[in-house]
């Protein structure tokens, strides 16, 4: 198939540049495209110049949060002699979300040159990172790319000829969509269940085997060597909008558009504009019915909210949701909402760990509300009843994937009442639910 | 065989598998962290992971075969029971799912002759299961037969596709 597809003008390659290229992922290609200048750079940094460097580009986490990378880069004790370690997470698993593999596949290098870059950062010699065991062909092409670097005297005992131990394991996970949760991740690596653990203690005071540790997702780190190369006045000022939105990010454009793919934009770039223009819009005939802006656990949003949002942290909270992984779900006017969210549901509870009672309990029960309500066998009681798991998983667990199962129920019952009415009042074509 | 003999299981960490573990244990501090890799190694071997593997592992690693199952069970990837020939997964969460992933999973399961999801064909050549999300929503529907990564399924390619597979 014809991807990645061609740069759109108003895209911004910043990440993506070499996307496509086969040649980039190879050392000697990375390095003829200028891999490894950033690393070699930051070899002669203080580690707290760097880390200010992070901090004044403005890069925020682009695995979720959007915490303030170079914030959380500081939280690392200084001096204690203990090992400290980086997480990277390549767990990708968040419906909608398929921008990391294309880093993976396409520019490995830049992704290891990101984690040598935060480990001297951070002080740490060791980077895990976790792949989702699904991503056969992104591992190999990490693994070959990985082994290069060992091979070339990036990574080892003497990383470019600096005296410093930079090392990157690569680790398989067994699927098991949890697992991209910081703590879950750091009990799966140490050979256990992935059950997330309660917080405090923090990463940064205790994580992976008891020792200072940072997750971050592979894009944030991948753009680590830009900012390195570029400079934090040249990345804090790529933003269409707010001066807290900076830089580029992969947005991943799947559902009904004419073009799903991945894009790289501007922060800040209008929603429409990434809809209609990059992804060449909804299929002939077809209308707009919502948007799921940023993986299956933000709120699901109306067209009347996408026509006026910036594609940024704060202006999708302004317009009812949340920039999340920058996953996007599009759908049209075909799209029966009870049905996504009740196999949005049955997601999360697939992967609800079951520690937590209200996750377990809630997000099997939900699933089963919605079965029902698509199966024409519900009753008007049942949204109440929706409403009432959701505001029950809430706030109130180890994690927050409970919360995530809620809000996608919530805002589809505030926001598209009507279908479920139809669902109710015997108007929906009733349809087999899939066991 | 008597009654009282008991199955005499074939090791798989001998010889070229049990070097590629040795040569993980540098990579982590202790020998805990290495059960997801050996647990891989076991199932690249033989194809899944049985009570003896498990026990195997287990000793391998200094941990107990009742931590070992616990871990073998909390993640899905993991087969405790043989699987066909070639292993099918079918994702069918909502941006899939909206993309007619669902017919996809139909299609795959009448024509591999499995009858259902999770069971396998009567000539134990396939075995299908309907997987959450597999991070390529943007590649509606795609399947993962083994290790091959199979982008823009739809039921009309399904025979052509599976044909690949004898
Ligand atoms: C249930 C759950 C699943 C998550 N899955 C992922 C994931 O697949 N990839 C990811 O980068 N972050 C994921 N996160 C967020 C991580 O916990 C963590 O915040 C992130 O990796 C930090 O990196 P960043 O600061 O660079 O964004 C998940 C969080 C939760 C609660
Ligand atoms: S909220 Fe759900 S997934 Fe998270 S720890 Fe509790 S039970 Fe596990
Ligand atoms: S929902 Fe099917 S691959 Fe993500």
């Amino acid at each position: 198939m014809g991807y990645p597809h061609p740069i759109h003008p108003k895209e911004t390659p910043v990440l993506s540049k070499h996307f496509g290229e086969v040649a980039a992922r190879t050392y000697a290609g990375w390095v003829e495209r200028g891999g490894y200048a950033a690393l070699r750079k930051a070899l002669g940094m203080a580690p707290d110049d760097i880390i200010n460097e992070v901090k004044a580009s403005g890069l925020r986490g682009r695995g979720g949060a959007g915490f303030p990378t170079g914030m959380k880069w500081s939280f690392m004790p200084k001096d204690d002699g203990r090992p400290h370690y980086l997480c990277c997470n390549a767990d990708e698993s968040e419906p909608g979300t398929f921008k990391d593999r294309e880093i993976l596949r396409w520019t490995p290098h830049a992704l290891i040159e990101g984690c040598a870059i935060a480990q001297l950062a951070i002080r740490a010699a060791t980077t895990y990172i976790y792949i989702r065991g699904e991503f056969t062909e992104p591992y190999h092409i990490l693994r070959r790319a990985v082994d290069e670097a060992y091979a070339n005297g990036v990574l080892g005992a003497n990383a470019l000829g600096s005296g410093k131990r930079i090392d990157i394991v690569v680790h398989r996970g067994a699927g098991a969509y949890i697992c991209g949760e910081e703590t879950a991740m750091m009990n799966s690596i140490e050979g256990r269940r992935g059950n997330p653990r309660i917080k405090p203690p923090f990463p940064a005071v205790a994580g992976l085997f008891g020792m200072p540790t940072t997750i971050n997702n592979v894009e944030t780190l991948a753009a680590v060597p830009a900012i390195i190369n570029g400079g934090a006045a040249w990345y804090s000022k790529l933003s269409l909008s707010s001066p807290k939105s900076a830089g580029t990010k992969l947005i991943s454009v799947c559902g009904h558009v004419q073009r799903p793919g991945t894009y790289e934009i501007t922060l800040g770039l209008p929603m429409k504009e990434l809809i209609y223009d990059l992804c060449g819009g909804l299929h002939p005939g077809r209308t707009l019915k919502a948007v799921i802006p940023g993986g299956a656990s933000v709120p699901i949003m109306t067209p009347e909210e996408v026509e006026t949002c910036p594609t940024d942290y704060e202006g999708i909270v302004a317009h009812g949701s949340m920039l999340g992984s920058g996953g996007m779900i599009v759908m049209d006017d075909t799209t029966d909402l009870v049905y996504v969210i009740m196999r949005l549901a049955r997601f999360f509870a697939h992967e609800s760990c079951s520690q937590c009672t209200n996750c377990r309990e809630g997000t099997a029960w939900t699933t089963r509300v919605l079965e029902r309500l698509l199966a024409g066998e519900g009753k008007a009681s049942d949204l109440d009843l929706l409403l009432d798991l959701a505001e029950n998983m809430t706030g109130k667990t180890i994690c927050v994937l409970s919360d995530s199962c809620a809000a996608p129920v919530v805002s589809g019952i505030q926001k598209f009442r009507a279908d479920f009415d139809a669902c109710l009042n015997g108007s929906r074509a009733v349809v087999t639910v899939g066991a | 065989m008597s009654a009282h003999e008991t199955v005499v299981h074939d090791p798989v960490f001998g010889g070229v598998v049990l070097a590629k573990l040795e040569a993980l244990y540098p990579q982590y501090p202790d020998k805990r962290s290495l059960l997801l890799p050996a647990l891989w190694l076991v199932q690249e071997a033989r194809g899944w992971i049985s009570d003896g593997s498990i026990t195997e592992v287990a000793g391998q690693l200094g941990l107990t075969p009742a931590y070992v199952r616990g871990v073998v069970t909390f993640y899905t990837m993991y087969h405790t029971h043989p699987v066909g020939r070639h292993f099918i997964q079918v994702c069918t969460t909502s941006p899939c799912g909206i993309c007619g992933a669902e017919d996809v999973a139909r299609a795959l399961v009448q024509h591999t002759g499995c009858g259902d999801l999770g069971a396998t064909s009567a000539d134990g050549r396939f075995t299908v299961i309907e997987v959450e999300c597999l991070g390529a929503c943007g590649f509606a529907t795609p399947v993962i037969i083994d290790d091959d990564f199979i982008d823009s399924v739809t039921p009309e390619r399904v025979p052509e596709i599976l044909a690949r597979y004898p």
